[in-house]
């Protein structure tokens, strides 16, 4: 019989079958052993593995990740946490000026099999400083991955294959999305393959995290109407999917990308570009970018909610679409 | 100035073992120079390949042929060369941008280095790196890094992984004084102390932090007192003798070897030169740059040397300019080397 877990259950349990299977792996960050984690999204490492594998941090965001480059570079493979995405901004250039760029300023001399997990996302009242789609701020530093998992099966199975993976990946995990149940998958996963969530032939939607849940529903809902939308989540931002966008644009004809965030400099935008680029002919309508609103996100749950595209905004955008 | 800084009445032994303020020789100090000297001549030899090779970058920029800048750290030899040295394999060490003297001292290659300096294929990191990036991981070099104070937590990484895997290795990581006015000074020595972790910090004081003179940005100009607030030794020593310089080096490290936890050394120095070669130093006060040429630590040793009967003037003439041939032979095969290929400006982003 197949276990249901939540996204938060399936990354301890992933976190917990790396440090078994590879004693190089190390875990550190803050309140994450002893109290299982501020999103109690590692409860039981601590006990299971030790204090040695499992380590609390002080509040130190730059530490936590230079010490990770560096436990990398000596062979280890690091798991770092620092807690909510936007502490990003604390440890800024330990991420985009050592951790990214490592390798390539030595010439390939360094590997950094490094993995940074962060909660991001907002629809949980933490307002503008806890709550934002920080992805988007790594798009424009080459050297890293970046992951993005919206499932329990995502969560799982991405994280391992960050794990395990010999580059730098960021793994974003939504912090709406941390009771969110299912299942873990069977098999290993690659960075880089997008999964197609719902098949459908009128419009192409590329989302992730919480907005893939969002358009889920707005395909239910079209589905009433006779509209049929494919919605394809991408599950990394780097690297980027852009065959599996591309055969399934080739069938609608149609783009519409719903992105949670501000839509300057993000990943929908770029998305968007290189569609146009590379398949210009195929579009019957012009390509639709639905994001946040240009502001900081809100604390009222009201604004918040204003903030990010919502089911009936996907539909919307979906029906003219097709209607042009 | 010989008092030494502690955070742990427990080293005091340690403590009172090192320094000299006058920067000569004390007569006192010529037990232990015996006992250090068998390897003077690979010690001094260090110093003055740092010295050379920096003079040829120096002409080199001069050029043309050094892209951005470069930060020379002519003057302070002998804390590279006094830490290094007591480096073994696996060991791990970071340094600053002002860092050709501990790669060098930590046994990268000076063509190799000066090919990487001048952009080439065959330098360290096949010109990727520049000044501001020399790394040799083989040899432990984990590198210069090109943003004041961000080696510091990785220098602990590199001490966490011998930790982790207890193989009893150290991560020495030499910093400014500027350094420990910035955040991850503060967040890599607290965090090296709570998990005793085998690292030990050398803060090279050479009195300037880029252009600005230590008393104008530093509430606290005395570097080693620093220790105390993370609850570890912080010891004092003349950064322009190399014999004092690796006695605390050698207890620092050995503390690191057997658990102890980590060190915080601040050698006493002065750079020779300007922040990087677009700055003439004009801000320094009149004479200064004279006193601290007497005090020059490549002279300073060779008089030790000489007057523990070592070698005579003459043997220490000719080991100059046998260094200063291997300098120019390393250069000359640097500049015979091809810039890279373009098709490397697209690999090493990922493995």
């Amino acid at each position: 019989m197949t276990v249901e877990l939540t996204c938060r259950e399936a990354i301890a349990q992933a976190i917990a079958d790396e440090l078994a299977a590879d004693p190089d792996v190390i875990f550190f960050g803050e309140d994450v052993g002893a109290a299982g984690g501020v999103f109690k999204s590692t409860v039981g490492l601590f006990d299971r593995f030790g204090p040695e594998r499992v380590r609390d941090t002080p509040i130190s965001e730059q530490a936590i990740v230079g010490m990770a480059i560096g436990a990398a570079i000596m062979g280890l493979r690091p798991i770092a946490e620092i807690m909510f995405a936007d502490f990003a901004g604390v440890c800024f250039d330990q991420l985009a000026n050592q951790l990214a760029k490592y390798r390539y300023l030595t010439g390939g001399q360094a590997c950094l099999p490094v993995t940074v997990r962060m909660a991001n996302g907002a629809g949980a009242g933490f307002a503008a400083q806890h709550s934002q789609a920080a992805e988007n701020w790594f798009l424009n530093v080459p050297g890293l991955k970046i992951a993005v998992p919206g499932t329990v099966e995502d969560c799982y199975g991405l994280l391992r294959a960050a794990v395990r993976d010999d580059n730098p990946v960021l793994v974003f995990e939504h912090k709406n999305l941390l009771g969110l149940k299912g299942t873990i998958p069977e098999r290993p996963y690659r960075l880089g393959v997008a999964s197609i969530a719902r098949r459908g032939s009128d419009v192409t939607v590329v989302a992730t995290q919480q907005m893939r849940h969002r358009a889920l529903e707005a395909a239910d809902r079209l589905a009433a109407e006779g509209i049929e939308i494919e919605v394809i989540d991408p599950r990394t931002l780097v690297p980027f999917d852009d065959v599996a966008v591309a055969e399934s644009l080739v069938r609608t004809a149609r783009l519409l990308v719903v992105q949670e965030g501000p839509p300057g400099g993000g990943w929908g935008a770029s998305l968007i570009a290189r569609m146009t680029s590379s398949h210009f002919e195929c579009f019957d309508a012009p390509p639709r970018l639905l994001a946040s609103a240009e502001t900081p996100v809100p604390y009222a749950g009201c604004l918040e909610e204003a903030w990010m595209p919502c089911c009936e905004d996907v539909m919307a955008a979906a029906r003219d679409l097709v209607a042009s | 100035m010989n008092d030494v800084v502690s955070g742990d009445e427990g080293k005091e032994a340690l403590m009172n073992r090192t320094s000299s303020e006058t920067g000569a020789p004390r007569p006192d100090d010529s037990g232990a120079d015996r006992r250090l000297l068998p390897d003077w001549r690979q010690l001094l030899r260090s110093m003055l390949c740092i010295r050379y090779f920096e003079d040829q970058v120096k002409a080199l920029f001069g050029s043309g042929l050094v892209r951005g800048s470069t930060h020379l750290c002519q003057g302070q030899e002998a804390v590279s060369v006094g830490v290094c040295s007591l480096l073994t394999p696996g060991d791990a060490m970071t340094c600053t941008y002002r860092g050709h003297g501990a790669v060098l001292a930590a046994g990268a290659e000076m063509d190799a280095s000066f090919a990487e300096i001048l952009g080439r294929e065959g330098g360290l990191c096949g010109g990727k790196g520049g000044s501001m990036h020399l790394a040799d991981l083989e040899k432990g070099i984990i590198g210069s890094n090109a943003v004041v104070g961000a080696h510091l937590p990785i220098s602990l990484g590199a001490g966490l992984a011998a930790q982790h895997r207890k193989t009893g290795k150290v991560s020495v990581a030499f910093t400014g004084d500027g350094s420990t006015n910035i955040g991850a000074f503060h967040e890599s020595m607290n965090l090296a102390a709570v998990w005793r972790l085998p690292v030990v910090v050398i803060i090279e004081n050479n009195h300037y932090g880029e252009y600005s003179p230590l008393a104008a940005t530093t509430s606290v100009t005395r570097l080693s007192g620093r220790a105390a607030s993370y609850g570890i030794p912080g010891v004092l020593v003349d950064g322009n003798d190399l014999l004092a310089v690796r006695q605390v080096a050698e207890e620092a490290i050995s503390r690191a070897r057997t658990g102890e936890g980590p060190t915080l050394i601040e050698a006493d120095t002065y750079r020779h030169e300007g922040h990087s070669r677009s700055d003439p130093a004009k801000y320094r006060p009149a004479g200064e740059l004279e006193l601290w040429l007497a005090r020059d630590p490549i002279p300073r040793f060779e008089e030790v040397v000489r007057a523990a009967g070592a070698a005579t003037p003459e043997d220490l003439e000719s080991l100059r300019d046998d260094v200063k041939a291997e300098v120019i032979g390393a250069l000359e095969r640097a500049k015979s080397w091809p810039a890279p290929s373009l098709d490397r400006l697209y690999e090493d982003v990922y493995r």
